[in-house]
């Protein structure tokens, strides 16, 4: 088929893939550090679009420039967060660190389905329509039929976080010692890292990007509902483990794997299958590398 | 001692079944089922009201066959699991017969439990058409017309008055919006002379729908069908305006609620939907609007004439029938004719309302308008 349907399938995955990617982000970081699978991590993205709803939809009724509203918004929506990810660590998980890992999993389950129920009786069940706060940028005009606004806010966003969390990691000292307290907990502990600090930092990093993906995702689709964070989260999760749940690298890949899977697949074959087609590529790879694209191979100490 | 003890217990479990069996507690039992909470709520809640609203008006004239009528009302949140424990729970109960549920693949689950039980089910909103047609279930009504007589509204529609000649279907892949697909993709391709470009599913609640959008574009579509409920159909016709498609959007029932307008606000207009026959000059209509909003403050909401109807058809067959015996109730209500908010409406062998019909809508300024 023709190039420009195959350009508008590829920068609609990549779009679907940055969300994926910014939720991911979360659920490897927590693993990478307390080897805990958040499952409320959904949830932080679902109330971070609801916060900025809120905060938009206030603000929109004042004469304020849209753009600035949309970016105080944005701005409330990852602190709020970024504030439920810190309490929700210090709440339900802290007091389980040195318990089964089961029990830290269920805790976060447990944290899911609270907050979910949380906000459907503290706002509502219906669907919310999210104000449409954004411009059409003009220079975007010539590739408007594949690229629109909010997808090109979109990948420009995840392309900034991606390569100020590389920074963070790789060349600041709480980035050395969030490495070191992946590596070995108790040894980071023992050369003076505060390693409660470190998780805590992990928690508030994970939370803001997953928010900054829930208040991307309402201006791009229009709407939301208390549930949107159970699918996205599944689906950020599957691409977690698909490149290596633990590896930040590979949570992104995963990321743009799974959303240009499910483009392609859509495009090219049939929605019907779109999920299937994301667990086939999971299966496969799973089967040929067990620990994920860019995971690393946990060797069973004797 | 232990021995007698756990014989004791035993016996006053028994006793207490019994007793409970045996109550006659003076009133007659009508169930309420269907969403009262999660997404679909607002399909399932005016349903509710309208038959506390019509058990009212008939309790303040002496209820039926001399007795008070209760209503014991349980949710299903429109999913077929809960659907059965929902049923149980109203078996459990003691009703006699049961308004609702409200999303067919929900209705469907709960049947079987109903017609075990004798117990007619009589649903406002339930539009799948094997529920009746199949003959599997002699226990279940509708004042509902099924989903093909939608969708031969539907196609009719886009044959004769908006003359198309590709369309693209889209459904949900639920029992609803895909069964509502299905016939129209049969009676497209019975009727001819229209090409059917695309017949898909999508995936409920998804990130975005951009790659079905584009696809849609690709595929030169001069309109799309779509099957399914309103908050899917928001997203797509959404995405569809954002991405310079301007071709006619139409759907069914599922989409025609006010939600789907206060959620997709501009983009909704233009959209049409089909829906059943505008009843607002009939003077029964009038009158349960009126009462609505003086008990509730509010307008009525999705299927609430229907439930009304539902409600009035199933009284006034048990009066009729002068007893609440599964065979009674059942022959009064295909017999009898009754005055509802719908007309004068009976129901045929299969359980389908007589005189309930379909018009095609459109979102004008804002609101749904019934088009002639």
């Amino acid at each position: 088929m023709n190039l420009e349907y195959f350009f508008s399938l590829f920068l609609g995955g990549m779009t679907r893939g940055s969300i994926y990617a910014l939720i991911a982000l979360g659920y490897t970081m927590v693993y990478g550090i307390i080897k805990l699978i958040n499952f409320a991590h959904g949830e932080i993205y679902m109330i971070g679009a609801f916060t900025a709803l809120i905060i938009g939809g206030a603000l929109s009724l004042t004469s304020m420039n849209p753009v600035a509203i949309f970016i105080i918004a944005a701005i409330v929506a990852i602190v709020y967060s970024a504030a439920y990810g810190y309490t929700i660590e210090k709440i339900a998980y802290k007091p389980l660190r040195n318990a089964p890992r089961l029990s830290a999993l269920i805790s976060a389950i447990g944290v899911s389905i609270f907050l979910q129920n949380y906000v459907l009786l503290s706002q509502t069940s219906d669907f919310l329509p999210f104000p449409n706060l954004l411009p059409e940028f003009g220079f975007l005009k010539p590739v408007e039929n594949f690229l629109s606004t909010t997808q090109f806010l979109i990948l420009l966003s995840t392309a900034v976080v991606m390569i100020l969390l590389t920074i963070l990691i790789k060349f600041t000292k709480m980035g050395k010692a969030m490495r070191a307290t992946a590596q070995d907990q108790q040894m980071a502990q023992l050369v003076g890292i505060n390693v409660n600090r470190v998780i805590s930092m992990t928690f508030i990093i994970g939370s803001a990007t997953a928010a900054l993906g829930g208040v991307l995702i309402t201006t791009h689709i229009g709407q939301i509902n208390f549930y949107i964070g159970f699918i996205a989260g599944i689906k950020a999760f599957v691409a977690a483990v698909l490149g290596g749940i633990g590896s930040i690298p590979g949570a992104v890949l995963g990321s743009f794997v799974l959303g240009l899977t499910e483009s392609f697949g859509t495009g090219y074959i049939s929605s019907d299958y779109e999920d299937a087609f994301a667990f086939i590529i999971l299966i496969l790879i799973l089967i040929f590398k067990p620990s994920g694209l860019l995971g690393r191979k946990e060797n069973e100490k004797v | 001692m232990k021995k007698i003890l756990v014989v004791l217990l035993f016996t006053s479990v028994l006793l207490a079944g019994l007793v409970s069996c045996k109550k006659d507690s003076g009133t007659i039992k009508i169930g309420v089922a269907g969403a009262h909470s999660g997404d679909l709520a607002s399909y399932g809640l005016p349903t509710v009201k309208a038959a506390e609203l019509v058990a009212e008006m008939y309790n303040a004239n002496g209820g039926v066959l001399g007795k008070q009528i209760e209503l014991v009302i349980e949710d299903d949140v429109c999913k077929p699991e809960v659907a059965t424990n929902t049923a149980a729970k109203l078996v459990g109960e003691g009703v006699v017969a049961v308004v609702g549920h409200i999303c067919s693949g929900a209705t469907k689950a709960a049947l079987g439990i109903y017609k075990d039980e004798e117990l007619i089910t009589i649903s406002p909103s339930a539009t799948n058409p094997p529920l009746t047609k199949s003959g599997d279930y002699p226990n279940f009504f509708r004042t509902i017309a099924p989903d093909d007589a939608q969708a031969q509204v539907e196609v009719d529609f886009v044959a004769d008055v908006l003359d198309l000649k590709k369309v693209a279907i889209i459904h949900d892949k639920g029992d609803y919006g895909k069964g509502f697909a299905t016939f129209c993709q049969d009676m497209l391709n019975d009727k001819g002379g229209i090409e059917i470009v695309m017949f898909e599913g999508i995936q409920v609640g998804a990130v975005d729908y951009s790659a079905i959008i584009n696809k849609l574009g690709a595929s030169g579509a001069d309109g799309v069908i779509f099957g399914g409920y309103h908050p899917e159909a928001s997203k797509l016709i959404s995405q569809m305006k954002k991405k310079k498609i301007d071709i006619p959007f139409l759907s069914e029932d599922g989409v025609k609620d006010d939600t789907f307008i206060k959620v997709a606000a501009e983009f909704a207009e233009g959209v049409y939907a089909t829906g059943p026959v505008d009843t607002t000059s009939n003077p029964m209509a009038i009158k349960a609007a009126e009462d609505h909003v003086a008990k509730y403050g509010e307008e009525p909401g999705a299927f609430f004439l229907n439930a009304y109807a539902a409600t009035v058809a199933l009284l006034n067959a048990i009066e009729k029938a002068g007893s609440t015996d599964f065979d009674d109730i059942s022959a009064a209500m295909k017999s009898e004719y009754v005055e509802t908010p719908l007309g004068k409406i009976s129901f045929d062998k299969a359980g389908d309302a007589i005189g309930v019909g379909f018009a095609v809508y459109q979102v004008q300024n804002g609101a749904f308008v019934e088009l002639k």
